[in-house]
């Protein structure tokens, strides 16, 4: 039997059953809605992980290299003395800016009790003392609203997530932190984690916070990347110093690859075990389907169509389902959650990020649909074949 | 009753329907499970009732790092009304793997007087007195891990000794469990001795991360923990006392919003489920409709055909709740696994309210998705049902 045959006659199966699903409407919408709650659900949880993962590694870069002290996790949990940042500050490798000033930044970060919004209740945000090459390191933070901060005054910027969901952080506001007034003098969008920050003079901001001059880490550029491997062992061999140091990237993808791939493994789990479930719904439609098709399809066979035909045709129907189901699904995730915003505690703070439906998710989840349908097709789909087609031509 | 093998007739009439149907069932049930009891773990944080009248003081500015001093111990002690006191430090540790990781908190004996709900054996307990290396740990990490008393156990810890090495060998002296069920969430962690951690630590040695006491009368609780911070008010280490409850509910806040999330996955499982189910059963009422016709001609009235056809979609949900619940019961909890490594906490087993509530679900969604094809057959009238319109 030649290819063309085959293809005419699945198409012809195909067509009638397809034709015929208006009359079927409420068991072909059993698949669809079935498969439209797995991927929905499929693509709601792991939007969450992408959407904490790409907050957080979209903060970090290969240009920019983070130092902590040795063993520390996280920026929270570090503390470098005055020591090490006169040391590092020496380093021949640091880029030089027009002024011939070493592109360095002492962070001290500090956690500030704020009253969030949507529960009224305080949550920790994290604040961070900045130094004044800061603004060059991260070109990416633009001011939107009001201006930087003054050096040495009680002035704070505050990052778009945080004004938009904690309470008392609009310009010209001002917070009571460790019992000292700080005012509100600008607003700044970064489009990244460190939209869930307030900034502040690190100089300003360790006495206040009775952190003397310790800082939490230092932000440094290279002149050039080729140096990273000087750089690195130089500050290595003095015993001087007990520091770590990597990129940026490095540092903020290691601290969401944990929570995000904790959410998505969750996610799979839950979604694979919801797709039994619909997979069973859409075997037993199907089979219904077959079943009130019998003596059509009988009599397709007694005419002359093979058996591979009929499969694909019946397999081709319940992929369509399915895939409208997938569409569906993914259709109401992107609507529902794409944007929506969450936070979480980070390890300094909260951490405000928006779920993101990227197109990858929704095409995995129109194959999940797929495999779904295909998956529960396949059977009712042989078993159409397998009709004994004397039997089936009988059958009321 | 006398009409269940009529009723189960109905069920398994077409035997490959009924066990599909009664399999996604079983599937919904499957997750409902684990999910509501991961949701009822969060939603009871805070609420142990053996910690009502604990308080703890944590360092105002970076709330649970060790940087109060040791030296506040002896001035909260001497505060009225405060009856046990301990000190205490958290880290994090693993064990063989990254992925087995868990908390580790250093405790001075005063910890057992304060927990009573941890059981432990009393010479366990001497022991870890005794033993500056002691640990003590959950009942499940032991089972999990197979560490049995008297074991020498190395950890993988964020915390430098002296010597320049992170990890860090504790002699098991005891396996411990917690009876106060809101408590439970914390059998996750391993307990070690707090003079053996203090001496052994390359830095910060004298701090404490947190204090907790016992107050005599919890009226007199928001005394107290004002008196307390004002040892320390404006100072280099101010302090922060609340009671456990009150920590337990905030820093599960902090976390997220778990409960929503788990709310709205639970209902699109059993959205699902209802229109699949609801279906099916609509279907082969609609086959039946002679059947119920002859019944009704024998004598049966109105109402007792509305009851089979309810019964029916009733039973089918029992009996698919309690196979899925069973199996989520019996086998290992999958997302319970997940969330207790991301989370450090130990979640419960599912226990009899999840059950219950499972089962009440079980019992409206049957009802619900009995309702039409109920209410089809109980308006049927006879010559047509027998025509088969």
């Amino acid at each position: 039997m030649t290819f063309i045959t085959v293809s005419r006659q699945i198409s012809s199966v195909a067509r009638v059953g397809i034709a015929t699903i208006p009359k079927r409407l409420g068991a072909s919408a059993v698949v669809v809605v079935g498969i439209a709650g797995v991927v929905g659900v499929l693509v709601g949880l792991l939007a969450i992980g992408e959407g904490f993962e790409k907050t957080l590694t979209q903060t970090g870069n290969d240009r920019n290299l983070i130092v902590l002290q040795a063993g520390a996790h996280s920026e929270a949990a570090s503390s470098l003395g005055r020591e090490t940042l006169a040391i590092v500050s020496q380093a021949p490798q640091l880029r030089r800016d027009a002024d011939d000033r070493a592109m360095i930044s002492a962070e001290l970060l500090v956690g500030a009790s704020l009253r969030k919004n949507a529960t009224g209740r305080e949550s920790n945000v994290a604040l961070r003392g900045i130094g004044r090459q800061a603004w060059a390191l991260r070109p990416q933070v633009k001011i939107v609203a009001g201006r930087k901060f003054q050096s040495g005054l009680h002035e704070l910027v505050v990052g778009r997530e945080v004004r938009r969901q904690f309470a008392g952080t609009e310009l010209g506001s001002t917070l009571t932190l460790q019992g000292q007034a700080w005012t509100v003098v600008g607003l700044f969008d970064s489009g990244d984690a460190h939209n869930s920050e307030l900034w502040a003079d690190t100089d300003v901001l360790g006495p206040a916070f009775r952190r003397g001059n310790g800082k939490s880490s230092l932000l440094v550029r290279l002149s050039d990347s080729n140096a990273l491997g000087a750089f690195k062992s130089q500050l290595s061999t003095d015993p001087r110093l007990r520091v770590d140091v990597m990129t940026t990237r490095q540092y903020y993808s290691r601290q969401s690859e944990r929570l995000a791939g904790m959410i998505r493994a969750f996610g799979v789990t839950i979604a694979s075990i919801m797709a039994l479930g619909a997979m069973f719904g859409a075997l037993n439609t199907m089979y219904s389907a077959v079943a009130t098709r019998a003596r059509e399809i009988a009599t397709l066979r007694a005419i002359g169509f093979r058996s591979v035909p009929v499969i694909v045709a019946v397999l081709l129907e319940t992929m369509l389902l399915a895939a409208v189901g997938g569409v569906m699904g993914a259709g109401i995730a992107w609507l529902l959650f794409d944007g929506f915003s969450a936070s979480t505690m980070g390890s300094g703070g909260q951490i405000m990020f928006a779920f993101d439906v990227s197109p990858e998710l929704l095409r995995n989840g129109l194959l999940a649909a797929l495999s779904i349908g295909f998956a529960g097709g396949l059977l009712p789909a042989v078993r159409a074949a397998r009709l004994p087609i004397a039997i089936a031509l009988r059958e009321l | 009753m006398k009409y269940l093998h009529l009723i189960w007739a109905g069920l398994f009439r077409r035997r490959a329907r009924a066990v599909l149907m009664l399999l996604s069932i079983t599937v919904a049930f499957l997750l409902y499970g684990p999910l509501e009891t991961v949701r009822s773990t969060f939603s009871n944080f805070g609420q142990s009732t053996a910690g009502h009248d604990r308080l703890l003081t944590l360092s105002k500015l970076r709330p649970g790092a060790p940087t109060l001093p040791l030296s506040l111990y002896q001035r909260i002690k001497s505060v009225p009304g405060i009856v046990n006191i301990d000190y205490a430090c958290a880290f994090g540790a693993s064990y063989q793997d990254a992925k087995n990781a868990f908390p580790l908190e250093t405790h001075t004996a005063a910890f057992f007087d304060l927990y009573p709900e941890l059981e432990l054996a009393p010479d366990a307990r001497a022991a870890f007195q005794r033993i500056r290396t002691a640990a003590i740990v959950g009942e499940g990490m032991a089972a999990k891990f197979h560490w049995k008393v008297g074991d020498k156990v190395p950890l993988q810890t964020s915390e430098q000794r002296k010597e320049g090495s992170t990890v860090w060998t504790f002699d098991i002296v005891g396996i411990y469990r917690f009876t106060d069920p809101g408590m439970k969430v914390w059998e996750n962690t391993v307990y070690i001795n707090w003079d053996g951690f203090d001496e052994a630590r390359l830095s910060g040695a004298g701090t404490v991360g947190w204090y907790v006491f016992r107050v005599a009368d919890v009226r007199q609780a928001d005394n107290i923990a004002y008196e307390v911070d004002a040892l320390s008010a404006n100072s280099a280490h101010e302090t922060r006392t609340q009671s456990e409850n009150s920590f337990s509910a905030s820093w599960i806040s902090e976390l997220g919003d778990f409960g929503l999330i788990l709310t709205s996955i639970m209902s699109a499982v059993f959205f699902t489920l209802l229109l699949l189910t609801g279906h099916t059963i609509a279907q082969s009422t609609q086959e039946r409709i002679p059947e119920f016709g002859v019944l009704k001609t024998i004598g049966f009235s109105d109402g007792a055909v509305l009851s089979l056809v309810l019964s029916e979609s009733v039973l089918l949900l029992l009996l698919g709740s309690a196979l899925g619940l069973a199996i989520a019961t019996l086998s290992v909890n999958v997302v319970g696994t997940l969330l207790s490594n991301a989370l450090f906490i130990q979640l419960q087993p599912i226990g009899g309210a999840v059950w219950l509530r499972g089962i009440g679900v079980a019992i409206l969604l049957g009802l619900i998705v009995g309702a039409l094809p109920a209410l089809r057959g109980l308006r049927l009238r006879i010559v047509d049902a027998l025509a088969g319109r």
